[in-house]
């Protein structure tokens, strides 16, 4: 079956800043930074956008904000909030406002000062239950469901550490990265402890980072400089918000939210070329390549053993080095499509997966809270 | 169509007098029978808005457990856990009177009204030893 979104939109700019520590440099202008970029390679200027994209942890009106900063008038603007993944959902808000005709060129853009201003990627808040005890959020319900799944199914430290290792290997391929030096399982498991199963290297990195991406009508795509990247299935679900309200901490809603997008982009996981997954912390990886179907439930532990999703591996997972080792500030979620993006353009350099036609990028956000899916596709895969 | 009208406190603060009155209460569902918590205005399992305050029975199973480490200069380490009541609804806590690190998923545990900083909370402690203190 196939229907919905499938090819009613394309990705046609991208631009990304530097990652890492960009001292005395406010979000917006980290954000307008890649804005530019992303028009820059769309080809267009800034008067031809009419949709604007964005949700911020420290600006609920940031859509009237972003618009403002850029001088923009837009007849579109979503500043949906839910967490991390908000910025995989906005594809399927830009799309819908795109195939109504309500837009004709959607800006989806982020920008955060999270490392230089001290600030730590936070969960869904205030939550008068469950603040009360101090839980360190996001970290602990994360810790919570690693320790559910190592009850349950025996995974161990050590393999948590290998989806650790494996984004470092790709990070070591990706110039951008913020964290390219070697890193083994053992250094992994030696580091300092912060909330029990996870070690620092067991959580991803604070970082400064803007991203921007630039979507229109898949019939207008072709008259971009760049070869479009294709949204052909999209999907999204929900399971809770706070952590004691999640079913089955070792189920997350990617199980209803990967058929749907699957299903709506007429595809099966053997057609995938390439993964890219939202990497807060190491079980995540575990968790969603069980929840996408690419291993049975339980088995993602050993799933991930001897490299296979490393470089080389028979599945390319987080080929940019992920929220681990490469950037991660705050909301990940575009930074995982801009890679897809980059690898079905064939510009991903030394990680460039030959012939990816086919990228599933999930989007995770809150406290394993929602889930988004997406499926991205090269013009022959539409 | 208009609401009938709701008068005194709503679920948060029955919640929160239990707690000054050293009490645990949990919701009740009239309608479908379930067990609530943390308390709401609506049931989420069948949307009746019949539901009553009641006391829990402090009887719960260790779900998940971590521990939050924090520098020696800014305290000691503690639990965070999240324990399944008897009566079915699974909530945050901390699991005391124990090493935070010896407290293992499917332990036995008992419910009582404890402080975090001030704040009146419900905590948890090994069944076992919760049992030997009730002895009075
Ligand atoms: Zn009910």
């Amino acid at each position: 079956m196939t229907g919905g979104l499938r090819g009613a939109a394309a990705i046609v700019g991208i631009g990304l800043t530097e990652f890492g520590a960009l001292p005395g440099r406010s979000r917006m202008e980290i954000m307008a930074e890649a804005v530019r970029c992303a028009l820059d390679d769309a080809g267009i200027g800034k008067e031809r956008i009419d949709g604007v994209f964005g949700a911020d942890f420290t600006d609920s009106l940031i859509g009237l904000t972003m618009a403002e900063y850029l001088g923009l008038n837009p007849t579109v603007i979503d500043g949906t909030n839910i967490g991390g993944s908000s910025y995989v959902n906005f594809m399927q808000s830009a799309a819908l406002a795109l195939h109504a005709g309500l837009c004709e060129v959607a800006l989806i853009a982020y920008g955060s000062d999270a490392r230089s201003a001290g600030r730590a990627g936070r969960g869904p808040g205030p939550v008068p239950y469950e603040t009360v005890y101090r839980p360190r959020q996001p970290i602990a319900a994360y810790a919570l469901a690693a320790s559910r799944h190592m009850h349950e199914y025996g995974t161990t430290r050590e393999q948590l550490a290998e989806v650790a290792v494996a984004a470092r290997r790709w990070a070591a391929l990706n110039p951008a990265a913020f964290m390219r030096g070697p890193l083994t399982v053992d250094e992994v498991l030696g580091s300092r402890m912060v909330v029990d199963p996870f070690t620092v290297r067991d959580c991803c990195l604070v970082t400064d980072a803007g991203a921007a991406l630039i979507m229109v009508k898949a019939d207008r795509a072709r008259d971009f400089p760049r070869a479009p990247a294709y949204l052909l299935g999209i999907g999204t679900a929900t399971t809770h918000g706070q952590i004691a309200c999640m079913p089955d901490l070792t189920v997350t809603a990617v199980a209803e939210s990967a058929p749907r997008a699957l299903a709506m982009a007429g595809i099966g996981l053997d057609d995938v070329d390439v993964v890219e997954l939202y990497d807060a912390f190491t079980i995540n990886t575990i968790l969603f390549l069980e929840d996408l179907g690419f291993c049975a439930k339980g088995e993602g532990g050993a799933f991930v053993e001897d490299g296979r999703i490393a470089p080389g591996g028979a599945l390319p997972v987080n080929t940019n080095g992920g929220g681990l080792s490469c950037v991660h500030p705050g909301m990940y979620g575009m930074f995982l499509t801009i890679e897809a993006v980059e690898q079905l353009r064939g510009q991903a350099g030394d990680r460039q997966v030959e012939g990816a036609e086919i990228a599933l990028c999930n989007g995770n956000g809150g406290l394993l809270s929602s889930q988004v899916t997406a499926v991205l596709g090269t013009g022959a895969a539409l | 169509m208009t609401s009938s009208g709701v008068r005194g406190p709503g679920p948060d603060a029955v919640f929160a007098a239990g707690l000054e009155d050293g009490e645990f209460r949990i919701q009740r569902c009239g309608s479908c029978g379930a067990h609530i918590h943390y308390p709401r205005a609506l049931c989420p399992e069948c949307g009746s808005a019949d539901l009553a305050a009641v006391r829990a029975s402090g009887r719960g199973t260790v779900y998940a457990t971590s521990v939050v480490r924090v520098r020696p200069e800014h305290g000691e380490n503690y639990n965070i856990a999240l324990v399944d009541l008897a009566e079915g609804p699974r909530m945050m806590t901390r699991v005391v009177d124990i090493a935070p690190e010896d407290v293992r998923i499917g332990d036995a545990v008992t419910a009582f009204v404890g402080e975090i900083e001030g704040d009146k909370v419900v905590l948890f402690r090994p069944a076992a030893a919760a049992s030997a203190g009730d002895a009075r």
